[in-house]
């Protein structure tokens, strides 16, 4: 994995292996607030944010704490810790210096700690041991990418709200089954750039 | 003394009335991965069984120590804890699962459902029907996991736990080992578990289903 060009990796991450749709990852959230744009907008930012945030800090800390003391096993509580503080710690700053962001995502913010794509994105990182620039890349475009799934489940799904859809698939069901037709199309994509 | 049957209901809450995966629709981020094979699965769900029930138990011998307003992040170190030992045994003894499963052992820590029992039920409940609880929900769990890698294992590679049991003439579809199929195969499961049991009563349900989500 050393020798990819971030710049691959980065468009990788957004089209070829999109968390949501490739990975599964988030899809929690992703399913629960995707109703309206506005919405999704505002957590799609706050996950890019933090993503690229904790990726950058995790890898720090994984290879300059870690690995170092022999502590790799550990990774887990670490990262998680991790998460939970830098979203508290840009919860307070973006509350305490710009107002008005800190009302268009601050409502977002506690509801990231346990997204699973921001630990994902970190246990990914370690595995198929990044470099730095490359682990950088990699958090932004998943960020990115996790943004443009979300921005288009919420778009159909403002569509079909009138729609006739069987009552039994109401819901999160017919929400699952345009996942799937969007992740199909994205397989589309994988033939831009060749990793994983 | 916990009566058999309080441990009855407990297990026919959580598997069948208010599965999490079905009824909350949650944990589904590491639900989905894992179960393109049903040997992925299986391990994966034993894994969460041990991890939610020993976790709910922790929580509720220590739920009157918690200050309230750290609790989540108590509960998180719990979890946390009990994730990185199934992660130690399983590269211990089962390299090549481990290898497999990569990511998403670690990410049982971010399994919404794990938090939700302990949230809703361990902080409220002693140690003894939390820990079914736990096993329960887990077992719950494991069984749509199951259910889920039987058809993508059957109709995408012609296996079930890796033995052939369909002729040469089965033509693969490679489609539902890829993750469009599992997506459809959920909804498919969610749409069928719908229509036999009818939701019991959309406002009752939603409380508990906003507050955990509000967690994930």
């Amino acid at each position: 994995m050393a020798d990819i060009n971030p710049f691959v990796i980065l468009i990788a991450s957004i089209f070829t292996s999109n968390m949501i749709l490739s990975n599964f990852l988030g899809m929690c959230s992703f399913i629960a607030v995707s109703k309206e744009i506005k919405t999704s907008l505002g957590l799609g930012q706050a996950v890019t944010f933090v993503l690229t945030g904790t990726t950058i800090i995790n890898y720090l800390v994984y290879h300059y704490v870690l690995i170092p003391f022999n502590l790799e096993y550990l990774r887990f509580i670490v990262f998680i810790i991790t998460i939970a503080a830098f979203v508290q710690l840009v919860e307070m700053i973006v509350e305490r210096y710009l107002p008005t962001l800190y009302y268009s995502l601050g409502i977002f913010l506690p509801l990231i700690t346990v997204n699973c794509a921001i630990l994902g994105v970190s246990l990914f990182m370690v595995i198929r041991s990044y470099s730095f620039i490359q682990a950088v890349a990699f958090g932004v475009g998943s960020g990115l990418g996790w943004l443009l799934a979300i921005l288009a489940m919420s778009g159909i799904r403002q569509k079909i709200k009138n729609s006739p859809v069987p009552k039994g698939l109401q819901g999160p069901g017919i929400t699952l089954i345009i996942t799937g037709l969007m992740a199909l199309a994205f397989i589309g994509f994988s033939g831009i750039v060749k990793i994983q | 003394m916990i009566k058999l049957k309080e441990v009855n209901n407990i297990f026919t809450m959580a598997i069948f009335k208010d599965n999490p995966i079905f009824r909350q629709i949650l944990g589904i981020c590491s639900a989905l991965a894992v179960t393109n094979l049903m040997l992925n699965s299986l391990v994966m769900g034993i894994g969460l069984v041990f991890v939610t029930s020993f976790s709910s138990l922790t929580v509720s011998i220590i739920r009157s120590y918690i200050p309230k307003h750290i609790r989540m992040m108590v509960q998180t170190l719990i979890i946390s804890g009990y994730v990185i030992i199934v992660d130690i045994i399983l590269k211990a003894y089962y390299p090549t699962m481990s290898e497999a499963l990569g990511p998403y052992v670690g990410l049982i820590i971010t399994n919404c459902i794990i938090m939700g029992r302990c949230e809703s039920f361990a902080q409220n409940n002693s140690p003894l029907p939390s820990f079914l609880d736990g096993i329960a929900t887990g077992v719950g769990y494991t069984i749509v996991l199951l259910t889920i890698a039987f058809f993508r294992e059957l109709l995408g590679f012609g296996t079930l736990f890796g033995f052939q049991v369909v002729g040469s003439w089965w033509p693969n579809w490679i489609f539902m080992i890829m993750p469009p199929g599992a997506f459809f195969m959920l909804a498919i499961l969610i749409w069928v578990s719908n229509s036999l049991v009818p939701k019991p009563d959309e406002d009752k349900l939603s409380p508990a289903a906003a507050k955990v989500g509000g967690v994930n």
